[in-house]
């Protein structure tokens, strides 16, 4: 694995794998659900109509393609590379992740699912799927954390508005990845009926490739758009890591583009050197979790770690398999930013350009910062801008000690 | 192969074990407790008088912060004792003393498995063999992923143990089969550790199946709680496995801040009575 391969975006192999990472770390009870779901991934992937299908909600439910936005005043401000924005924040439901439920909801429906789980962290994915799932009259359960439906609280309420289910997980950490437990314990008891829409690029194959394909509409988006704008391509590319889903989708396109260079921005967190942190590429090591091997925040014994993050949606221990494997081949740069400086960084997005940003992409934003005035003015840095921060309000005001 | 006179361990520990049952003609109790649970001394003290209770195998759980297989009870068993410092290589230990007394009694690892790829695999192996384990199951490692585990188990001579499910349908079963030693555990319903009902009759019939396409003996668990319905999976198959009754029963001694000797009284009077309930069953088959 130390050789540079021909291409960055042939993975994975037909077992899931991304070099080393990836796999199907499931219980047998769920083995032949995933082997189901992967052939049916493959047929549907290979019928136009199903393609046909998620045009058609990407243009008229979605609202897709986002547009390609140049920050004018941001650049202006750092004073070095021009900064554009890609701006899935203005989707349907406020963030990327919609991306993906509706390729999801749409193979559940193919297969003839008649119920659908999900797990979520900041509620973006538990919005974006209890919006499918009413689209299209399906019973819908989410899963949060505790500690999450106490710091997501408009979130929650959302989605009981759409009509879901919002079960609190109280076990563990009470954050993200006790909710995909949860969900996992759920699908497993309720194999017959049940379809579980994965909000990452992780989890047992065929997720991480599924939910990439699904999300990679926006680097093709992003390459025409620049085209159009630029006359030419990105020179860096930028976005925040969770489990990466809005990552893979910005960065896929561009993989086998040598010149452009890539970075993924992890929450530090308090900082690194705290330990109190969300950072798994920086500062986890190799393991298995949620069905794939990945990098994960770990003890010596192999207990997990929780993560800690002011964003609820980047708590997570663990990440994407393809983006472990983007780290160990150096194809993309793994980079972090702190609770303070995505704040910073939040409140510096909604004076300069008016927009708000969720907390996720403040951690991209909080990077930009940094290399935006490094760079030459000729020099095109692409940010994935991948949620709004209506729903942060409350904790920011929080943490900068506003009382609402 | 196993001769006389040798020491047994792993596959030879099981095969024996479940050979001694036949002869007596009856089915077998494996019980389950986690390692560690609630402390390291009281589960060695509790592991130590399961064989005289009546457990003819025991499974150790290893504790892992997240057990997504398991239901609320061994969910709190794995809390329970990580709060109480345990950790993959004291529960080696715990094996080790246990085995110092008990050549006898069969001892499967039962785990998930980041905790053992973080130990790294063939160091796991040689200490748990070491320790006298005879054999494991990893709960997320399917056959999908054989060269992981479960293939270096075997080859370390120790019992690779395979869950087979009511999702696991002919197509898929001999490959659940393939990489499976020491005996087969039928999980009686899809779903996780310690909720739900399991139909029987549905239970006699999936084993019915299993013992067409392999001669390994077939353990069955998920939901057994009493004696009465132990005795009724003795009747099926060749052993019954009991987990979340002994751990919640654990569990609750633990929390009415018992002295472990009364942790250990509450939990050999359990399993005295399930092992009273499979040693009233007909043989299975017959």
């Amino acid at each position: 694995m130390k050789q540079i391969p021909n291409t960055f975006k042939a993975g994975p192999d037909e077992r899931g794998h991304f070099g080393i990472y990836g796999g199907r770390f499931v219980a047998e009870t769920l083995m032949p659900l995933i082997l189901e779901l992967e052939q049916a991934y493959r047929e549907a992937k290979a019928d136009p109509k199903f393609q046909a299908e998620i045009d058609y909600y990407n243009t008229y439910y979605i609202g897709r393609p986002s547009p390609l936005y140049f920050a004018e005043r941001l650049t202006r401000h750092l004073g070095g590379a021009k900064v554009y924005f890609k701006r899935d924040e203005l989707n349907h439901t406020g963030a990327h992740k919609i991306n993906n439920c509706i390729g999801q909801i749409l193979l559940a429906n193919r297969m003839g699912r008649k119920r659908i789980i999900a797990e979520t962290g900041a509620g973006q994915h538990g919005v974006a799927t209890a919006t499918v799932a009413a689209l299209f009259g399906l019973p819908c359960t989410i899963y949060m954390g505790a500690t999450d439906i106490e710091r997501q609280q408009p979130n929650v309420f959302r989605m009981k508005l759409l009509g879901a289910e919002v079960k609190p997980v109280t076990s563990g950490s009470q954050t993200l990845k006790d909710a995909m437990n949860e969900a996992l314990r759920d699908w497993v008891t309720n194999v017959a009926d049940t379809f579980y829409i994965i909000g990452t690029v992780a989890g047992p194959h065929p997720y991480p490739a599924m939910v990439r394909d699904f999300q990679s509409i926006i680097g093709k988006e992003a390459r025409q758009q620049m085209m159009k704008a630029e006359g030419r391509g990105p020179d860096s590319l930028v976005a925040c890591i969770g489990g990466g889903s809005n990552a893979m989708g910005l960065f896929h396109e561009f993989l086998d583009d040598a010149n452009v260079k890539i970075y993924g921005v992890e929450a530090a967190g308090h900082g690194i050197e705290t330990g109190q942190h969300a950072a798994s590429l920086t500062a986890g090591i190799p393991g298995v979790l949620h069905g794939n091997r990945t990098y994960l925040l770990q003890d010596d014994d192999g207990q997990i770690i929780e993560a800690h993050s002011i964003s609820a949606g980047l708590d997570y221990p663990g990440v994407g398999p393809e983006h472990a494997w983007l780290r160990d081949t150096k194809r993309v740069t793994y980079t972090s930013i702190t609770d303070k400086e995505a704040l910073d960084a939040f409140q510096m997005c909604a004076k300069l350009e008016g927009i708000i940003p969720a907390l996720e992409p403040s951690h991209a934003l909080g990077w930009v910062k940094k290399l935006a005035p490094t760079l030459p003015k000729d020099h095109i840095v692409l940010m994935n801008l991948c949620g709004r921060g209506d729903k942060d309000i409350f904790n920011v005001a929080k943490a900068l000690g506003t009382k609402l | 192969m196993v001769t006389g006179g040798e020491a047994l361990f792993g596959e030879g520990r099981i095969a024996a074990r479940f050979a001694a049952l036949k002869a007596q003609k009856r089915s077998g109790l494996i019980t389950f407790l986690t390692a560690g649970d609630p402390n390291l001394e009281t589960s060695l003290e509790v592991l130590k008088a399961l064989p005289a209770a009546g457990a003819d195998l025991i499974e150790v759980g290893m504790p892992f912060t997240d057990p997504m297989a398991d239901g609320p009870a061994i969910q709190r068993a794995n809390l329970r004792a990580l709060k109480s410092g345990a950790k993959v290589r004291k529960t080696l230990e715990l094996v080790k003393a246990f085995r110092a007394r008990d050549q006898a009694t069969p001892i499967v690892l039962m785990g998930y498995y980041n905790p053992i790829h973080r130990y790294g695999v063939p160091a796991f192996l040689r200490d748990a063999k070491a320790a006298g384990a005879d054999g494991l199951i990893a709960v997320d490692v399917p056959p999908e992923e054989d060269e992981e585990l479960a293939l270096p188990t075997r080859g370390m001579g120790l019992s690779f143990i395979r869950l087979a499910t009511p999702t696991t349908d002919e197509k898929r079963l001999p490959k659940v089969l393939q990489n499976t030693s020491g005996f087969l555990y039928y999980i009686s319903l899809a779903g996780i550790t310690g909720v739900g009902t399991y139909n029987p009759s549905a239970v006699a019939a999936a084993v019915k199946r299993l013992r067409a396409n392999t001669t390994l003996p077939i353990a069955v668990g998920f939901g057994i709680r009493t004696a009465a319905q132990a005795q009724v999976i003795a009747g099926i198959a060749d052993a019954a496995v009991v987990g979340s009754a002994l751990v919640d029963c654990i569990g609750e001694a633990a929390a009415g801040a018992k002295k472990p000797a009364e942790i250990v009284a509450s939990a050999t009077a359990l399993v005295r009575e399930l092992a009273g309930g499979v040693r009233r069953a007909s043989q299975p088959g017959a």
